[in-house]
């Protein structure tokens, strides 16, 4: 039976049916989750490949190529499957949280609280939406823009961005 | 010698006789260069980043040949919301020009030899509205992990980074496909870049450029080799020396299936030259495009625009 490796990424199965690694996402998973959860329509994926390049991290790359292949990177960074819950990256989230239609998973905070979010910090919020990782938007530049992840936990956001991209504006 | 500019040995001196007007050269190289940032099409369109630099207060002018790139009179803001969210990329104008000259389409196969840190990069895969095949490849480990984060921040989803030497580049993992489009954006001795680092020209020797001028023969004509007949070669630089410009192109004219064609450049500029310190080029090295510092008031930079012919 394959094995992950790192440095290699091999293309995820299209369905359940066809997953030779054990407990690999699908692409069939993974389309499902960004429209159950954040109501992405699905045809945002259609030119979508997706990749995992060592245990539980799924890259989205834009087109296609022979699988498995060994390089740098792949796409983009783009979802984590390993825990209880499935977290989307930032990249992911500034590059297709665009996309996301649901009013109970995309939260959008003012100027002040997007500083506090990406800074890093935590901060109580009044929230009647879901529980778990949210797309966290701002209003900038005439548009409801994503700064990043957020996750919604008793009454509090926190801030999932990471310490790299953290800033104090 | 031209104040501010660190140059034992006078390097642009070197490049006098091939220059309208000396003294507007000296003084342009010696002039520090505006901030200027690129709005990233996969992201936000120039009128997005413009309301976001009015909502932040971030003064800016608009620059006349390029819609999407801005002057930012106050310096380049990498502490603002409109860096934060890869709106924008700190790209010097003249920087913009190859990925332009080369134009790559959406859905098309692309490659960037020398991609890190991804200014250029993250240019073309706008250029092909994010999709397609992108392979950005450098040699050096550090460079790449820039390349990366530069990659990430702007959302460039069609992008495949390769750490590999550029001049023996393999393309069986892609099934041997050729490429429709390459940029070789090559290292080189970067004397163009004096008015951004005032000490470009320190460490500047001949050896240098002719050890350079090797390599660059070497990842052009692997370029050429890549590329399919029909396709499309761009080779750049942001060098004066004609031994890392128009020599380098000499030798891939003898050595390559291409021919260099003539193409349009918004920006003022000059011919290629035929001739330098007793050598002489291939004619049509006239077709490539020399870019000084006093016509447009940018850094200095080099663009040849080849078609690849079987």
């Amino acid at each position: 039976m394959a094995e992950n490796r790192p440095h290699r990424f091999d293309r995820l199965p299209a369905t359940p049916a066809e997953r030779e690694v054990p407990g690999r996402a699908t692409r069939e998973g993974v389309v499902d989750f960004w429209a159950e959860r954040y109501g992405v329509d699905p045809a945002v994926w259609d030119d979508y490949t997706f990749w995992e390049k060592g245990a539980d991290k799924v890259w989205a790359f834009a087109g296609d190529v022979p699988t498995p292949i060994e390089v740098e990177a792949l796409g983009m960074t783009f979802l984590r499957t390993g825990g209880e819950h499935w977290k989307p990256t930032t990249d992911a989230v500034q590059r297709f949280g665009r996309h996301a239609t649901a009013d109970d998973t995309v939260v959008d905070l003012s100027r002040e609280r997007a500083r506090h979010f990406l800074a890093g910090e935590d901060q109580e919020l009044d929230w009647d939406g879901d529980w778990g990782y949210l797309v966290v938007r701002h209003e900038f530049g005439r548009r409801a823009e994503p700064i990043g992840v957020g996750l919604f936990v008793h009454g509090e956001l926190r801030s999932q961005v990471p310490k790299g991209r953290r800033r104090k504006l | 010698m031209t104040d501010r500019i660190d140059d034992p040995r006078d390097v642009l001196g070197r490049y006098e006789p091939l220059v309208d007007d000396v003294e507007a050269f000296r003084e342009a190289c010696a002039r520090p260069l505006p901030a200027v940032v690129r709005v990233n099409e996969i992201k936000a369109t120039p009128d997005e980043v413009a309301a976001g630099f009015d909502d932040e207060g971030i003064p800016y002018e608009r620059v006349d040949w390029h819609g999407g790139l801005f002057r930012l009179p106050e310096g380049n803001p990498g502490g603002s919301w409109a860096y934060v969210h890869g709106w924008v990329y700190g790209q010097e104008e003249v920087s913009a020009v190859p990925a332009r000259v080369l134009g790559p389409r959406p859905g098309e196969r692309v490659f960037d030899p020398c991609a890190a840190p991804g200014s250029k990069t993250t240019q073309l895969a706008a250029l092909m509205d994010d999709s397609g095949l992108l392979i950005a490849n450098d040699s050096n480990l550090g460079r790449l992990s820039a390349l990366r984060s530069n990659a990430e921040r702007c959302g460039v989803s069609n992008v495949v980074v390769t750490k590999s030497d550029a001049r023996n580049f393999s393309l069986k993992p892609y099934e041997g496909t050729p490429f429709d489009r390459v940029l070789v954006d090559v290292p080189c001795s970067c004397e163009g870049t004096i008015r951004k680092n005032p000490d470009a020209l320190a460490e500047w020797t001949l050896e240098h450029v002719e050890g350079v001028a090797g390599v660059q023969k070497g990842i052009l004509e692997r370029a050429v080799e890549m590329t399919r007949p029909g396709g499309t070669v761009v080779y750049s630089t942001c060098t004066f020396a004609p031994e890392e410009n128009e020599a380098v192109l000499d030798h891939v004219l003898r050595t390559g299936d291409c021919e260099l064609v003539p193409f349009d450049l918004p920006l003022e500029s000059r011919p290629g030259v035929a001739e330098w310190e007793g050598e002489t080029y291939d004619p049509t090295v006239a077709r490539a495009r020399r870019i000084y510092p006093h016509h447009n008031d940018t850094g200095g930079f080099f663009c040849a625009k080849l078609e690849v012919t079987a």
